[in-house]
């Protein structure tokens, strides 16, 4: 089926090529179509987890800091200074002149207000993850506020610049999560004009935005998101003028899109990392990877650089350790290579005693072509990897109970740019730690839990280094994801995946 | 005749019965609904909590009968994803569906009807194998791949219908004949057995003989009874055609049940994925039951067989 579409959708593109009008509907009355896959269950940002919610947060709302994608520095935003108290208290200057969509003037009470109610559990927040580290919010003042922390947890600015945006406190209190989805109300570039759930989501250019602002002044008068469920649709809509701005493109129909005149593709990396996870604790399912010589055959059977060139897709790099380079704490410095030598790994093989190879089942939830290039990579050297793949909720139930040793796995650090959201959740003897090394929990612990920058990226850099030495894991590549775009569009791609509309504007 | 319908009326039910249960088995036993709800990166605490606060930890009979009783009242419980009563959520989006199917059905009539008639007409002529052609391209091809050549012809190159989405009666054509023609290879061909069968009966050779007019016997005498099962198979196929939805409403970008039954699977939404399904399976047994009280009104050597 799927290479019956892939067939279609090349067929389709080159016939229709010919015959194309020009796209940029959007450029006649300053607006930009959109359209995203997915449906959000609320546009209340902390009650929906989907990437589509994530980015209309950012046009809604504001936050306290504000990461720039670019040099990824904390800038004001909300708030204009802030320090650490102590290991678990955060206090922030908030900034005066300030009005949310509906008028309402912004200070501490909305702050207090908006952490105090999404980060209690009986609130039920959907993104716990995002929030479920703060203990309570104090007002000092009018214009001060302290966050206290239930644990040392440095990663908190990384989260107070991403998810946890700040609402309109006293209208959060009248109309709750229900009605902040129906008519969101924020401080943010763009208001919500029109919700209609499960269709459309249209917003105008705040024209009270404040002007210290790190987000320019929008340019983009209206923004108008649809949801297309089907990615060839969205294609059609876009080559029809119907859309100025897709995304996710695969990478096949990218390359078609390419030469459409009238249109733009760009390439970009993201945040979510690809790796096999070989399992190698005492309750293994796949003993043979307990086995160092193993571990590390297999890592140097499978030609990461030729993967990132054939299947992979442009703007993705190559990773020599468990985490995005990007994220704080992240590096490979120390860390063992492993290059692409298929006779080191059969040698390899032959020392561990498998001179024939072996057979083993590789899991995999996503991205099946990579896994198919992966699977014909261990073939070459003699190990015969058999394809199980299945919906993630069972992959990660075969892992966790221990009937699943070798694993295609993936993970996107819900867009925080912190080696707390990534490397721990594997290797911090989770339910998902499939190797249990005391030395890494700790390492990795110390880095969690210190509020000290340099001892922080001291204790990251150790447990990467051993868990490379070890070859506990397979690291093997970012994931890019394409854009098409009318050609006359500004438009600049950032890892987070949150495409910057109040940057754009038509040329 | 009232026996033959308390009959099949039974056995109707006792075949919704069973699509409950293997709808319900279904979803049930595909996954563990606990981590899928989860979703990814929680914890195994997360999990375990779930399964407590939404009773999945109850015996699999307990949690069926339960379901169905609140099923039958129209309860279908509240969606795992966008938080409010499954009824209210499909009864928005029900009508959609309900005039895509119609429309669909509609065009799928107009056009296998007069087909099947001219084919009947002109039999083993250039015209039949034409019109046998077309309903064996409308069986063979999947509704996806025509739904796409639709959009690319009729939207991308030719700018003359919306591509996606459900704002005017204009957004209906193209959904409706991609639907629509997926219905029509049986309707033409039951019209064309249908015709062929009565224009060699002896009442139509004594209303030729009477000197009626060609037309006359073929559209007051020979069409009204050839047509008569095709009455019948309509009903079967638009409950097909609902099924087919799910395809076409998502391609479409249709806010109507079978898009929500695709969101619903993809956000491991159980109660909307079970409530859809069931709904449509209704739709088709009841659909299927009235084709067959009709048959046996239509003929009677049916209800005595």
């Amino acid at each position: 089926m799927t290479s019956y579409r892939k067939l279609l959708r090349v067929t389709l593109l080159a016939a229709a090529l010919a015959f194309t009008l020009p796209a940029e509907a959007g450029k006649r009355d300053n607006s930009i179509k959109w359209a995203a896959n997915q449906v959000p269950e609320s546009l209340d940002a902390y009650f929906n987890n989907v990437r589509i919610g994530v980015i209309l947060a950012h046009y809604i709302w504001d936050t306290l800091v504000y990461r720039d994608p670019k040099t990824n520095e904390y800038k004001p935003s909300l708030a204009t200074a802030w320090r650490w108290v102590d290991d678990k208290t955060l206090e922030f200057d908030l900034r005066h002149g300030v009005k949310f969509h509906n008028g309402e003037a912004f200070d501490a009470d909305d702050v207090v207000y908006t952490l105090n109610f999404v980060s209690k559990p009986e609130n039920k927040s959907t993104t716990q993850q995002n929030v479920n580290w703060i203990a309570s919010a104090e007002k000092i003042d009018q214009f001060k506020v302290r966050i206290h922390l239930k644990k040392p947890f440095p990663a908190a600015l990384e989260y107070l610049a991403g998810p946890v945006a700040i609402y309109p406190g006293k209208y959060y209190a009248k109309v709750g999560p229900k009605g902040m989805s129906e008519k969101p109300v924020g401080s943010g570039p763009y208001m919500v004009v029109e919700n209609q759930p499960g269709r459309l989501v249209r917003m105008k250019r705040n024209p009270n935005y404040f002007k210290d602002s790190p987000k320019p002044q929008p340019q983009i008068e209206t923004l108008e998101l649809r949801l297309i469920p089907d990615q060839n649709t969205q294609t059609a809509e876009l080559m029809a003028g119907g859309l100025d701005w897709i995304f996710n493109v695969p990478p096949d129909q990218a390359e078609q899109l390419k030469t459409v005149p009238t249109l733009r593709v760009k390439a970009g990396e993201t945040m979510r990392v690809v790796f096999l996870t070989m399992a190698s604790g005492d309750k293994t399912p796949t003993p043979i990877l307990k086995d160092i010589r193993v571990r590390k055959a297999i890592i140097h059977a499978i030609n990461r650089q030729a993967m990132l060139k054939t299947v992979v897709g442009e703007s993705a790099r190559m990773i020599n350790t468990l985490c995005f380079p990007a994220q704080f704490g992240c590096t490979d410095e120390g860390a063992p290579r492993y290059d692409y030598n298929p006779a080191k790994a059969k040698a390899l093989l032959a020392e561990a005693g498998y001179p024939n190879g072996f057979d083993i089942d590789l899991y995999a939830y996503r991205e099946r072509p990579q896994t198919e290039a992966v699977i014909g990579y261990l073939r070459a050297v003699g190990i015969r990897a058999n394809l199980r793949f299945m919906q993630y909720a069972a992959m990660r139930d075969a892992i966790r109970e221990h009937k699943a040793g070798f694993a295609h796995q993936t993970w996107g650090s819900f867009s925080v740019n912190d080696v707390s959201a990534m490397t721990p959740v594997y290797f911090k003897f989770s339910a998902d730690d499939v190797t249990r090394d005391q030395q890494v929990r700790d390492l990795l612990e110390a880095g969690d839990t210190s509020v000290k920058p340099e001892m922080r990226k001291v204790a990251y850099k150790n447990a990467l280094k051993r868990i490379a030495e070890e070859a506990y894991v397979v690291p093997m590549y970012s994931l890019p994801v394409y854009y098409a775009y009318a050609k006359d569009l500004q438009f600049q791609p950032y890892p987070d995946e949150i495409p910057r509309f109040w940057e754009s504007r038509w040329k | 005749m009232l026996q033959y319908a308390l009959k099949r009326a039974v056995l109707a039910l006792l075949v919704a019965l069973t699509v409950s249960l293997i709808c319900f088995l279904l979803v049930n036993l595909s996954t563990d609904v606990a981590t899928a709800m989860a979703g990814e990166g929680a914890t195994a605490e997360t999990i375990d909590a779930i399964r407590h606060q939404y009773g999945l930890d109850r015996p699999l009979a307990v949690q069926y009968f339960e379901w169905l009783g609140h099923a039958a009242r129209g309860d279908f419980g509240d969606s795992l994803y966008f938080h409010t009563p499954v009824a209210a959520l499909v009864a928005e989006r029900m009508p959609t569906t309900m005039v895509l199917g119609a429309a669909a059905l509609g065009f799928a009539l107009l056009l296998s009807i007069p087909l099947g008639v001219i084919a009947a007409l002109k039999p083993n002529s250039w015209i039949d194998r034409l019109a046998l052609t077309i309903a064996v391209v409308g069986q063979a091809m999947p509704t996806f791949w025509f739904a796409l050549l639709l959009m690319y012809l009729f939207g991308v190159t030719l700018h003359l219908l919306p591509i996606s989405g459900g704002d005017t009666w204009q957004h209906f054509i193209l959904p409706s004949v991609a639907l629509g023609y997926y219905a029509t290879p049986a309707i033409m061909r039951l019209t064309r057995s249908g015709m062929l069968e009565v224009l060699e009966s002896d009442y139509i050779r004594t209303a030729r003989a009477k000197g009626l007019r060609n037309t006359s016997v073929l559209f007051k005498h020979a069409l009204r009874n050839a047509v008569a099962p095709v009455v019948a198979l309509a009903a079967v196929q638009l409950g097909f055609l609902l099924g087919g939805s799910v395809v076409i409403e998502t391609v479409f970008a249709l806010n109507g049940l079978g898009y929500l039954a695709w969101e619903a699977i993809g956000h491991n939404d159980f109660p909307v994925v079970q409530a859809v399904v069931l709904l449509i399976s209704l739709v088709y047994i009841v659909l299927t039951l009235l084709a067959d009280l009709a048959n046996a009104w239509l003929d009677p050597r049916i209800r005595i067989a």
